[in-house]
Order: C-alpha cells, then structure tokens, then sequence
C-alpha cells in the first residue's frame, strides 16, 4: 500500500471520473434481456423500433455531443472504443462510472420500466463493464415503482462493478417522499450511493412557473431542480433516517450551492419547527452526505468558481471528477480547469471519489493487499 | 417628509453609534379586515359573486395557503391591531409599528392575499384587480403621504390588464405593475407582452413578488410536503422567470423595461447568471433573437429587492455576493408585517460604510422609482 508523501493518505490511484454516458444505441439490442412475455409484446408492438431517447437530452443538441467527439451516423455515447480513445486514455482515468440514461426511467407503465431497467444493466454489464476492466456503473432503477426498484438493486448489487444507484433528478414525485425510502435504506444496506442525475420525466413542468418555450431554458433549469430535491431529501428527514447514506448530484451545475445554503441554513433557523428530525443545519447535513460532479461548471473562471465554492461551503471534500463524457461542457482536456491548486485537483479527482464509492475505495484495497 | 433617528449597532461594533437611516421599504403587505372593505368598488354582480362563489383558484384549499405558514396569517405575532383584523389592515398599527418606528421615508405596498392575477374566473380577476386598485388609493395612499401603491391586474387575460394599466397609469401615486411569478405560462411568454408593452410605455416598472397559483407544482419535481421546502422553491421559481423573460427576448422587444424581482432572495443570482451565458454560448442557435449575452439583459433591466436577507455564516461571503451582483441592483425591502421581517438597522449582517448604507436603504430604490 502505497503512502502519499502530500495528505498521506493511504490509497492511491488516479482520475476518477464520476460520469461517463454510454448511450444503447438502439431499442432492438435490448431484446435479448427480455423475458419470453415481454420478447412476445416485442414483436407484437414493434417495442424495439422505438427510440426512447429522453426529451431531457435532444440527441443532435450541441449540448449532447462535444463536436470533436461526434461519430457519424451513430449516437454520441454509444461507442465504447470511442469513449477509450475521447476521455479513458488520454485522462488516464483509472475508474470511469457509466450512467446510462434511458427512457426506462420514463415510463409510465411500472412494468415496462422494470423490465427495461434490467435490460439496460445487463446490457451495461455485457457491452461495457465486461469489455473494459476500468468502467463501473450505476444501476439504472425503476423509481415509479420503488418495490421493484429494490428488486433491481438487489439483483445488480451482488455485481461488485456496480458502485451507485441512479435516479432522474425530475420523476413522479419530489424525491425526499416516504414512499421512495426503500431505495434508500436498501442503497445505504449496500453501501451504493445514491446518484441523482439531471433529466426530467416530463411529469410537470420543468419550472414551478410553467412550461418553458426552449431546450436552453429546461436545460438551465436543472440546477434549481436540484436545489428543490435537496431541500426535499433534507426536509424530508432521509439523511436523519439513513445516518450512511450518501447522495451524488451528477451533472448539477454546482455554484449554486452557495446560495442554497445561506438560504436554506437561515430557513431552517426560522422554520425547524416543522421538520423536527432536521436537528442540523442543512449544509452541516450536506457536507456530510452530499456530493456533487464537477462538469458542468457554471462559470467563466471554473478554477476560481471552483475554489470560491469550498470557501463558501467550508469544504474541499465535496466535489467529484466527471467529464459528462460525451456531453459538450468543456474543450481540450480542462475537464479540471486549469489553474487549481495541486491539492484541491487530486482533492477531487481522486481522494474524494474514494471517499464516496465505498466499492472502489474496496478493490484498490484489494488490489494492494494481492 | 421624516426622517427619523434610529439607534443602530452594527454587529460586532462595540459602542452603540447614532445615524441618521434614510429608508425606503419597497415591499409592505396592507390586508383587508374583511372583504366587504372592497364591496364599495365592486359591481353589484361581482359583490353577489364573491358571497357566493368566493376566490377560486388553482390549489386544494378554498380559503388556506396550500402549505400552511409557521405562525397565523404568516406574521409577526406583535402585529395584530388591538381593534381586530389581520396584521397590516390597521393604517395606524402600520405608522407606529413600521412607518414612524423604523424612519421610513417611503413605503411601497404590496397587496397579496385574495389573488386577482390568479383568479380562474378573468372577469372576476378584473374586477376585483379593479376593485383593489381603488381600495389601496382611498384606504391607504390618499391617507398616508409615505405609501405608494402597485398596480394589480388579472395577468393571464392580458386585454383587461392593459385597460387596468391604461386606467391607473397617470395616477402617480401608482408607482409599478405587479405581477406574481406562478402562472399559466412562465412570464416571458408572448401572451404577456402586452403588458410590458403597456409598462414600458408608461414608464411603469414591473414588480414580480413572490406568489400566485399557476397550478403547476412549486418544484419541477413535484410537489413538496413541507413548508421548508415550499419556503425554499420560491427562490426557484424566480429564477425560471428571469430566464424565461431573459430568453424569450422581452428585453429584446422592450429595451425600457424595468423588473423588479420582489422577495425571491439573492444568493442565486450570480450563479444563475453564470450558468445562462455558459449555456446560452452552447445553444445559441436554438435562440437567434437575442443578440447579447444573458447577463448583459440581467445587469441592464433586472433589480432584486433585499428581503428575505440571506445569512452566510462569514459576512465577507455576503460582501462578495453583493460585489457580484452589483450594489445598485438591490432595494431593501422589510416584508412588513410578515413573520421574516428584516429590520433596516440588522438586516445585513455584515460591516457598511454609511454611503453604502444610504445606498441599499434608500439611494438605489429612489432612482429606480424616481421619487421626488
């Protein structure tokens, strides 16, 4: 076990990148994780013609596909050599974790959404975790329907290379609700975080003010989606209820974090009466359970939004690596941006990523025990 | 006018100083005792309407908030008049609680409860935007020198807005359009140009406060369970109107118009700001008719009033936050009388020199409203 000589921290690796998006490329490659009901209502409804792509992200937006990245005629994403050759070689990334998303997340039917979730996680384990020793991935649930979600966890869980659980930031309901604790206590028994990703289901408005006319509106409009499901998951008591559980915000925009604790610490003080199971301030709360990837930084200078922001939250621990791979948020490789000090990059490239994906902090363990 | 000396100490000062505080509070709620008080600007037909129909509005309870406030009414318990009546429907608690004791100089008022621009009903909407009009000239501005009023109309029937605009707008004791920010359509949509059209004409600011009932649930992910997190959205919910009326090219079609964004706290304005450019450089192509970037609209046409004051832990956190946003952008405001009152002499928490003092408490909202 290596030791090193700047935080001395016992483990070693190198970039971690918390969110990778491997696109299925098309409906049909998922027939063969069918059950025999499903493989028949298949060829009865044309199922594996439709493209279930996500309104959340337009498939030819610029937003989508960074341009160098683009591949014609196929799906950003949906490429692993093209993945290896765009971010895992040349970040030297020693784990990548996939978040598939998929319009099984979507879905009204609960069964169909179950039955898909499992096919796009076999699929995820065939066509990528299996072909590549450095990827990992989050299981994509069923969250209409949180019994069967519990199914899947469970199910995909026994599968070491799958580190997190993945929720649509935007579903039926907001997301620190009663009826979705399974998922949590059962993510918290397994030691998976849980990770909220940007996207909506399209089951209200994406804004409290109304349907906006354009993508770059719903796009923008994530960040204060997150802000809305953190004071749920707060309010709600999940944190007080799963003392282990932690919960990645991926694809969130981060600096608004500032505001949202200064708003939310200074709600709390006058409103906790409410909340009795809340008994610390929300950004006491956050910095212990929360954490958040790094692309999309919203800002011009990201290095000094970057260092503003741990002034501001009073924490260095609270950001993970992520290119959002094939998504356009940076050019070149200021994945980082340049210009951070030493510490704060491997801060979050590396230790903080450990510190979160308890199963990745096991196999380097593992791996320096052989 | 007066001005009156206010004892002040700032935080962390040891000896107590005197300073003479000029204020403009720009958000102060007057309430009705009951409805009757508007019975006398109303038709006959609208009177026998409200006895019997009542409010009718997009959310489950008929009479109560959706989620129920942390104390009645959501005011401060000192502020019930003795005489009976909700707090801020007494002109003389309003002087000697707010007016005379806390040196304002001018007071802005914001009438909430009842809905006029959320009604279902639009002619009742207009009627009782009317009605209400009427009722803060004679009850209140006619009364007492120190108050302005804001010009109610039913915002989703823009046809009756503009009558109403067009009916109040050379009354200048009317000093805004007001506007709730939860509606049909995010409000930068086409429907509601008229009414900046008429503003910009008049030379009327738009004044967006928190509120209104669009039916949509407060967050994009449903709907919350807990006032905390209903207390929190609002923030949100500005933040997707400063978008919508940024992207949609309101600036764009009326390069005069002012908005005022009322009670939809601050702390997210730079990061919001940020994340427009960032994105809008992206996908620019998706919206050819602007043509400068998100925050050069925002620093030109948007204010933001003070209260709810955000409280970072570290004072220069609140310092910075300001610098970013820019000093002049911001009008204090005390919520009077409701339960998250910010006091002019503790509000911001942090050290002030006496000219940005004057600035956020009275220099700033009497340029922006051009008082005399």
């Amino acid at each position: 076990m290596d030791h090193d000589p700047q935080d001395g921290s016992v483990l070693r690796a190198d970039l971690i990148d918390c969110d990778l998006h491997p696109a299925v490329p098309a409906t049909s490659v998922l027939v063969r994780y069918l059950d025999s009901y499903w493989r028949e209502m298949n060829s009865v409804r044309a199922l594996d013609r439709l493209n279930l792509a996500l309104t959340s992200y337009p498939q030819n937006a610029p937003l989508a596909c960074r341009p160098d990245w683009a591949i014609s005629g196929e799906k950003p994403g949906a490429s692993l050599n093209a993945m290896q050759a765009h971010v895992l070689a040349p970040f030297k990334t020693r784990f990548g974790i996939l978040n598939c998303l998929h319009g099984a997340q979507a879905m009204h039917s609960e069964d169909m959404a179950a039955v898909f979730c499992r096919a796009v996680n076999m699929w995820v384990r065939d066509e990528w975790l299996a072909r590549d020793a450095r990827l990992r991935a989050s299981i994509v649930i069923p969250a209409q329907n949180p019994e069967m979600a519990v199914d899947e966890i469970e199910r995909c869980a026994t599968d070491r290379r799958f580190v997190q659980v993945l929720m649509l930031l935007m579903g039926e309901t907001t997301l620190g609700r009663r009826h979705l604790w399974p998922i949590y206590r059962t993510a918290e028994r397994l030691g998976l975080p849980v990770g909220i990703h940007a996207g909506s289901a399209y089951r209200f408005a994406p804004t409290s003010a109304g349907w906006p006319s354009y993508f770059l509106e719903d796009y923008v409009a994530q960040s204060a989606g997150f802000e809305n499901q953190l004071q749920s998951l707060i309010s709600e008591g999940v944190f007080a209820k799963f003392p282990d559980l932690k919960v990645v915000l991926i694809e969130s925009g981060l600096t608004w974090l500032s505001g949202f604790i200064w708003r939310a610490d200074k709600t709390w003080r006058g409103v906790r009466v409410e909340v009795p199971w809340v008994t610390r301030q929300p950004s006491e709360i956050i910095r212990q359970h929360v954490r958040l990837t790094v692309q999309p930084i919203d800002a011009a200078d990201g290095a000094e939004a970057l260092q503003r922001l741990v002034d501001h939250v009073g924490s260095d621990e609270l950001f993970l690596f992520s290119s959002d791979y094939p998504h356009w948020q940076f050019d070149g490789h200021e994945a980082l941006p340049s210009g951070l000090p030493a510490t704060l990059a491997r801060k979050i490239g590396t230790d903080n990523p450990l510190a979160t994906y308890g199963r990745l902090a096991e196999t380097i363990e593992e791996e320096a025990a052989a | 006018m007066s001005t009156l000396t206010l004892e002040e100490r700032p935080l962390g000062s040891a000896a107590p100083q005197r300073a003479k505080l000029r204020v403009i509070d720009c958000d102060i709620h007057p309430a009705m005792t009951s409805w009757t008080e508007v019975h006398p600007f109303l038709e006959r037909r609208w009177v026998d309407h409200l006895a019997t129909y009542g409010s009718h509005l997009r959310h489950a309870f008929s009479e109560a908030l959706s989620h129920p406030r942390m104390s009645p009414d959501a005011a401060r318990v000192d502020a019930y008049p003795e005489e009976g009546g909700p707090p801020g429907s007494s002109l003389k608690v309003m002087r000697e609680q707010h007016l005379d004791a806390n040196g304002i100089d001018t007071g802005v008022l914001i009438p909430l409860r009842w809905n006029p621009g959320s009604q279902r009903n639009l002619d009742f909407g207009a009627a009782l935007s009317n009605a209400m009009n009427s009722w803060q000239a004679e009850r209140w501005v006619a009364q007492e020198k120190r108050l302005r009023a804001s010009i109610l109309i039913s915002q989703e029937d823009s046809v009756a807005s503009v009558r109403e605009i067009e009916l109040r707008a050379a009354d200048r004791r009317f000093v805004q359009i007001l506007l709730l920010p939860r509606t049909d359509e995010p409000l930068g949509r086409r429907r509601y140009w008229p009414i900046y059209e008429a503003a910009e004409r008049h030379n009327l600011p738009i004044a967006i406060h928190v509120g209104g009932t669009g039916g949509h649930p407060s967050t994009g992910g449903g709907w919350p369970s807990y006032y905390m997190e209903e207390h929190h959205a609002v923030a949100e919910t500005m933040q997707a109107v400063v978008v919508s009326l940024v992207v949609e090219g309101v600036f764009e079609r009326y390069p005069g118009l002012r908005v005022v964004i009322m009670e939809g706290g601050l702390g997210w304005i730079p990061s919001l700001t940020e994340r427009l450019d960032k994105h809008w450089a992206r996908l620019r192509s998706e919206v050819p008719h602007l043509t400068r970037k998100p925050s050069a609209y925002i620093s030109e046409h948007l204010w933001f009033t003070t209260q709810p004051m955000e409280e970072p832990e570290r004072a220069s956190h609140l310092a910075d936050l300001f610098d970013r946003i820019g000093w002049d952008r911001l009008l204090f405001s005390t919520d009077y009388p409701h339960w998250d009152f910010d006091d002019p002499r503790y509000a911001f928490k942090m050290p002030l020199t006496e000219a940005q003092r004057d600035q956020l408490l009275f220099g700033n909202a009497h340029a922006f409203y051009g008082f005399g």
